[in-house]
């Protein structure tokens, strides 16, 4: 590995962004990708991209050669939006599963630091704070306040971005209300198709730490398998 | 709005390559061992990193244990020859028990100077 190459690697990584090194098994020959550039070399841009979306590591046949294509993901991270009661239990279980965490509610008595101890809070109005946080095909976005005043404008921006993961807390027909508000704002039934609500897998969750729970499972199952269930 | 919160789950696997880079500023020889294929049980998923700087010292992990020593070997021999190889390695189920791995499983890891 060049030492140019290892630099670009953490260089990447430092801004988030994701790259994949190419190296040849027999030729040693290295390339360092932006699966998303449109100056990706075409041999590589499939599998690169591949790679990067699966979060997989491998080696695939490029060229004739066997080529290892390692992939720097930046890391996992999920937005909360609603410092409510389910936030606690949901927030402690996504940092063990690995996910970088981020707190969003304008109501400081809900975020604090006093209900969310050594967590990222902001305090901004949702739909700035999830633009200026930037959510990529590594970030996934909960809302919980059931308040279309702080959710909806949460998830506008998160339609908006290439998140792999959206998910608002609500009943049935409270999920049916917030669709309706977002197809008035110009939203299509396709685009509002990526919004898991109500959120979570059906495992008849009654408290909170289960209600966690099933959001965590539908979201590992949207990062693994890159399904919407 | 505020820094996001960095999780620790990974810390060691992510310093890898930084601290590969810290030894190479501090003018050490470096290589870096990478998982490039498993199969069966193997400890440590493909892409698993262990960086080795020319006094042996090494840092993250290929296998959990078992293999560490042979590839501090070749990551050394790697240094001295300024060449990359590719090795394999079989854990059998008897070396896989004594470190206390569940059962055996073969690793192919690329070895490869760092530098230039």
């Amino acid at each position: 590995m060049k030492r140019l190459t290892l630099n670009s690697i953490l260089k990447s990584r430092a801004h988030k962004q994701a790259v994949v090194r190419a190296v040849g098994l027999t030729s040693h020959k290295e390339v360092l990708i932006d699966p998303l550039a449109d100056d990706c070399p075409e041999a590589f841009r499939d599998a690169a991209q591949a790679a990067m979306m699966s979060d997989k590591s491998g080696v695939h046949a490029i060229e004739g050669e066997d080529y290892f294509l390692n992939v720097f993901n930046p890391p996992l991270r999920l937005i909360i939006v609603g410092a409510v009661h389910i936030a606690q239990p949901l927030a402690s279980m996504a940092q063990l599963a690995g996910y970088d965490l981020t707190i969003i509610d304008p109501r400081e008595s809900f975020a604090s630091p006093e209900r969310f101890p050594d967590m990222a809070i902001s305090h901004d109005w949702p739909d700035e704070a999830v633009k200026a946080f930037g959510p990529d095909h590594r970030t996934s976005i909960v809302t919980l306040t059931h308040d279309p005043k702080i959710d909806d404008p949460a998830l506008q921006a998160a339609l908006n971005s290439p998140c792999f993961y959206i998910g608002a807390l609500g009943s049935n027909k409270t999920h049916k209300a917030r669709l309706d508000r977002l197809r008035e704002a110009g939203f299509t039934d396709e685009q509002m198709s990526r919004i898991n609500g109500p959120v979570g897998l059906d495992i008849g969750a009654k408290c909170p730490a289960e209600i966690a729970i099933s959001i965590m499972a539908q979201m590992t199952e949207a990062l693994r398998k890159g399904t919407k269930s | 709005m505020s820094e996001t919160k960095k999780s620790d789950t990974l810390g060691t696997d992510e310093r890898v390559l930084e601290i590969a880079e810290e030894w190479l500023a501090d003018s050490k020889k470096v290589a870096l061992a990478t998982v490039v294929a498993t199969w069966g049980s193997a400890p440590r998923p493909v892409g698993s990193h262990l960086a080795v700087d020319e006094d042996a010292r090494f840092v993250g992990s290929v296998s959990g244990g078992c293999i560490e020593g042979a590839v501090v070997h070749e990551a050394l021999d790697a240094i001295a020859e300024d060449k990359a190889r590719l090795i394999e390695f079989g854990v059998s189920n008897d070396q896989a028990w004594e470190v206390g791995l569940a059962c055996g499983g073969t690793i192919k890891i690329y070895v490869e100077p760092v530098g230039a």
